[in-house]
């Protein structure tokens, strides 16, 4: 275990700490206590930052599975670390913000931190993690953590919703990767990505039949996490959420993953053609139609979310257009599209995040989200305003904040796609700059409307249900410091430009360190006419935007309704299901279980010709077995014929006994002994439910149900018994029995057998089956004290 | 459903102790000879039944004021740690550590093994599991 991996997992361990941290504490805020993670973490990251800009990747790899070549191997290079600072930097933020967001006393802010610090750490190990495999499980984690955080308030119908659809649509999206992990496993035979990539650079495997398949599953995790059309739906919904987890999952980290994945495994995928084009069209479609319908909303969160759709649109097709620098050999002109994709993401996380806060401090101080209520908050909140003016400016590409320097690069990256000689390209791609540039007019245009709709125009006290005020300092501490970044990085992007950024493409495609220049001024081209252009247009519109919002009832929002159509079908379809044979007897259960095993068995046994007798090896039997076995039979068969429950249970408990005796006269006194205490356990847990089982006497059953149940049990006693034959006449291998004489007190210094295989040699079983008892007590608990309690409420 | 056995309370009223006293031997005996976690855990849980069947559950839980869900969480706990033991030092989980020769105050020379911490854990979670499903059952009137 190296440090690297215990960054991976401290916040998991750290969670361990909350439920003690928050009892022993009530009045300090729980928040407080977590908070120096993500402070200590991003530190860290930051002490690495020159390993990493001299493409110095860090690899620190333990065995977990090596069988299936699975390890936990983690990696911290450029890109990794480009993630890993925005993980922890703002989630340190976002812990300071949420400090003063939740109330300590109103909120469960116990399981809030836990669900976050979850949420962190999977989020760490999806980025840092060099092995898909363990990607994959900390990618699923996310999908939970998510859906545990969407959910918080859970007892708003809303939010429920919005939290099984997240959930339902990730891990369908989490399933397809799965899919696709394996399928380039199979064509590569490693999951370690960084094998992978050394693999392709070697062999083509574009030719591979699965090639396609295996990208397209993947892309379909990458694109459903990062709510690519027609994907979307979910992030609207996600809003549910509280205000600090929509800034940190929804809109800095989380969504992001998808992203991350795409960087991270082009080098294996963007060789082929189908690659840049699937991404940078579901790129450039999610732009348009998130950048388009955000212009409606009236939340502002929604808006912000619709915004989240459109620039990650934005930065998958920046992707999508980088890999074509792969794919043409042409490294120079697609650079700086990976490039802006890189400095977007940087860039969208910090005037996003600072939005996303701002938006919370509106709907904490006012009590409300919605545009039409709101309006002349700007002398009364003035600090918010602020905050709410430049990353809105920044997002919307206006000088000198840093959106206006990544959407500049966007546009330039944009026009070079004439030169694809693809599909027509040179004459079909300039429709990918002029969709690009409607959709960052669009953008514009809410931008604007964000900030100008809620801060200015006329004050309407009467609409809002709390009197606002300006945000306590706690509160605007994290957004002040994410705008300051957005101002920063805007006047001196070359803080950005070789340290991080450069290492991140660097570590995409490999090769050198690129030595990027970011400038506010490039002389009059193309892409600043562009901008001019935008602006120009999108103040027009936004100043006449009650005239035009009738163009929405032209385009029904369909996808959401195929969602809840699809949902709502299959649950119909399989609660028929699962009702047709879940008849709630238990007779049927048994009834299904041991035909099962009968029909499986038997088949089997007789398809393979496995019966044999061989009776070589039999022992002689004594008077001992004779007799116990005539109990044995005996006392099976009179309860059969019992008439009391009594009866019926102390001969079971004979049956047992009798078992017991068995292992006595083979010399098993470890099993003699488990035998004759559970019997007597159990006997005496029968005894006590006893006196609960109705009173009424056996029901007098119809021959055929008796027939029926006769046929079964005979039919499964005779299965077994010609298994038992069977297995002890084969003997395909040398019985392991010897291997623990050898070894049971050489290597773990015990005499009795049966106890170290259990706790040594088989120990995992054991921890296993502790733990599986343990879980059925928790059932058995839960379930007969709920129903007390559901009776308790009912007397009431 | 009073009954008043006197004859078997008095026995068990003896009895109770020796059943325990016999089921931490069996626990402690485990590693040379039949016993171990298991079979002295439900040997240990077998004795607080017969107290339970013999008196009643009001009685149990004043002799034994603990919540069993805890009891099992404590054993589960104790397995998994002993198993992480053998994770910090860079061994497969759940490699065991022994010392065949270990000279004790009182006990004298005699063996020590993290199995039978592991083992311990199961004791505690065979006690607990097999206490909490008997007295659930039984306060549900």
């Amino acid at each position: 275990m190296s440090i690297l991996h215990w960054v991976v997992l401290s916040p998991f361990l750290y969670t361990l700490l909350i439920p003690i941290a928050y009892k022993l504490m009530k009045r300090v805020h729980t928040g407080w206590f977590v908070l120096p993670l993500p402070i200590l973490l991003f530190i860290y990251f930051c002490s690495n930052i020159g390993a990493t800009s001299n493409l110095q990747a860090k690899t620190e790899s333990i065995s977990w599975i090596p069988s299936l070549g699975i390890d936990f191997s983690v990696k911290l290079d450029g890109l990794g670390m480009l993630f890993s600072l925005l993980i922890s930097g703002i989630g340190a933020l976002v812990m300071l913000y949420s400090i003063y967001y939740l109330d300590k006393n109103k909120e469960k802010i116990n399981q809030f931190y836990v669900y976050l610090l979850l949420f962190m750490g999977a989020m760490l190990g999806v980025v840092l993690s060099d092995n898909l495999i363990v990607l994959y499980m900390f990618w699923e984690i996310t999908s939970i953590s998510s859906f545990l955080l969407i959910g918080f308030w859970n007892n708003r119908s809303n939010s429920r919703y919005g939290a099984i659809k997240s959930m339902v649509i990730t891990v369908f999206g989490g399933l397809s990767l799965l899919a696709g992990i394996i399928l380039l496993n199979i064509m590569t035979g490693s999951f370690n990505i960084s094998e992978i990539i050394t693999f392709v650079q070697q062999e083509s495997i574009i030719s591979h039949p699965l090639f396609l398949l295996g990208m397209i599953c993947i892309l379909l995790g990458a694109f459903t996490k990062s709510a690519q059309f027609p994907f979307h739906i979910w992030l609207p919904d996600a809003m549910e959420a509280p205000t600090p987890v929509s800034s940190y999952l929804h809109s800095a980290t989380m969504v992001k993953a998808g992203i991350y994945l795409v960087a991270r495994l082009s080098p294996v995928f963007a060789v082929s053609g189908y690659w840049l084009w699937i991404v940078s069209l579901v790129g450039i479609i999610t732009l348009l139609y998130g950048s388009f319908f955000a212009v409606k909303q009236v939340d502002l969160k929604g808006l912000l979310a619709y915004s989240t759709i459109s620039q990650l649109g934005m930065i998958m097709s920046l992707l999508g257009i980088g890999a074509a620098g792969v794919h043409y050999n042409n490294e120079s002109v697609y650079y700086i599209a990976t490039a802006a994709a890189v400095f977007h993401l940087v860039n969208h996380a910090t005037f996003k995040g600072s939005l996303f806060m701002m938006v919370g401090i509106v709907d904490h101080e006012t009590g409300t989200r919605d545009i039409r209520r709101l309006g002349g908050l700007m002398k009364i909140m003035p600090i918010t305003f602020a905050i709410a003016l430049i990353g809105s400016l920044s997002m919307a590409g206006i000088p000198p904040f840093n959106g206006f320097l990544s959407k500049e690069m966007f546009f330039a990256s944009m026009l070079n796609i004439r030169d694809f000689n693809m599909f027509h390209l040179d004459s079909w791609g300039v429709l990918l700059p002029i969709i690009a540039w409607i959709g960052s007019i669009f953008t514009f245009v809410y931008s604007m409307i964000l900030v100008f709709k809620t801060f200015t125009g006329k004050y309407q006290p009467e609409k809002l249900s709390t009197k606002p005020h300006e945000a306590p300092m706690g509160m605007l501490i994290s957004p002040i410091l994410l705008v300051s970044l957005v101002v920063i990085f805007g006047l001196f992007p070359g803080l950005l430009s070789n340290t991080i950024l450069s290492p991140a493409i660097s570590s995409i495609y490999g090769g050198g360190v690129y030595d990027l220049h970011i400038y506010h001024w490039h002389g009059f081209e193309p892409e600043l006419f562009m901008t001019i252009g935008v602006i120009v247009v999108g103040t027009i519109l936004y100043l006449t935007v009650r005239k035009w919002t009738g163009v929405y009832q032209a385009f029904p929002v369909i996808w959401n309704s195929i969602y809840n159509w699809l949902f709502g079908e299959t649950e119909n379809l399989f609660n028929k299901l699962t009702n047709r044979y879940m008849t709630g007897s238990l007779r049927t259960y048994l009834l299904y279980i041991f035909s099962f095993f009968v029909l499986i068995l038997s088949y089997t046994l007789f398809a393979k010709d496995a019966f044999t007798i061989n009776t070589a090896r039999l022992a002689p039997i004594g008077g001992y077995e004779v007799v116990l076995s005539l109990v044995l039979v005996i006392s099976t068969i009179s309860i059969l014929f019992s008439k009391s429950r009594l009866t019926s249970i102390i001969l079971l408990g004979a049956v047992g006994y009798t078992v017991s005796l068995f292992y006595v006269v083979f010399r098993a006194p470890d099993l003699a002994l488990t035998q004759l205490v559970i019997e007597t356990v159990s006997v005496a847990l029968f005894l006590l439910c006893f006196y609960h089982l109705p009173r009424n006497a056996r029901k007098k059953e119809s021959i055929p149900f008796k027939l029926s149940n006769a046929v079964i049990s005979v039919l499964v006693g005779l299965v077994v018994m010609l298994i038992a034959i069977a297995s002890y006449s084969t003997k395909l291998f040398e019985s392991i029995s010897q291997y623990y004489v050898d070894n049971t007190y050489v290597k773990a210094a015990g005499e009795n057998m049966v106890n170290v295989i259990l706790v040594d040699f088989r120990g995992f079983d054991t921890l296993f089956e502790i733990a599986v008892l343990s879980i059925a007590a928790i059932g058995i608990y839960s379930m007969i004290t709920l129903r007390m309690g559901g009776k308790k409420n009912e007397n009431k | 459903m009073k009954i008043n056995n006197l004859v078997l309370q008095t026995i068990t009223k003896v009895i109770v102790f020796l059943i325990l006293l016999y089921a931490v031997d069996l626990f402690f005996a485990g590693h040379y000879t039949p016993g171990g976690g298991f079979i002295g855990g439900l040997m240990a849980s077998g004795a607080i039944v017969l107290l339970l069947i013999v008196y009643d559950i009001k009685l149990v839980k004043k002799i034994f004021p603990v919540n069993f869900i805890y009891v099992t969480a404590i054993g589960l706990l104790i397995s998994t740690l002993t198993g992480m033991i053998a994770v910090l030092s860079n061994k497969p989980f759940l490699t065991h550590f022994f010392n065949k020769h270990v000279h004790l105050p009182i006990l004298g020379e005699t063996s020590l093994h993290t199995a039978a911490l592991f083992d311990l854990g199961v004791f505690l979670v065979v006690v607990g599991v097999t206490m909490t499903i008997i007295q659930t059952i039984g306060e549900d009137d």
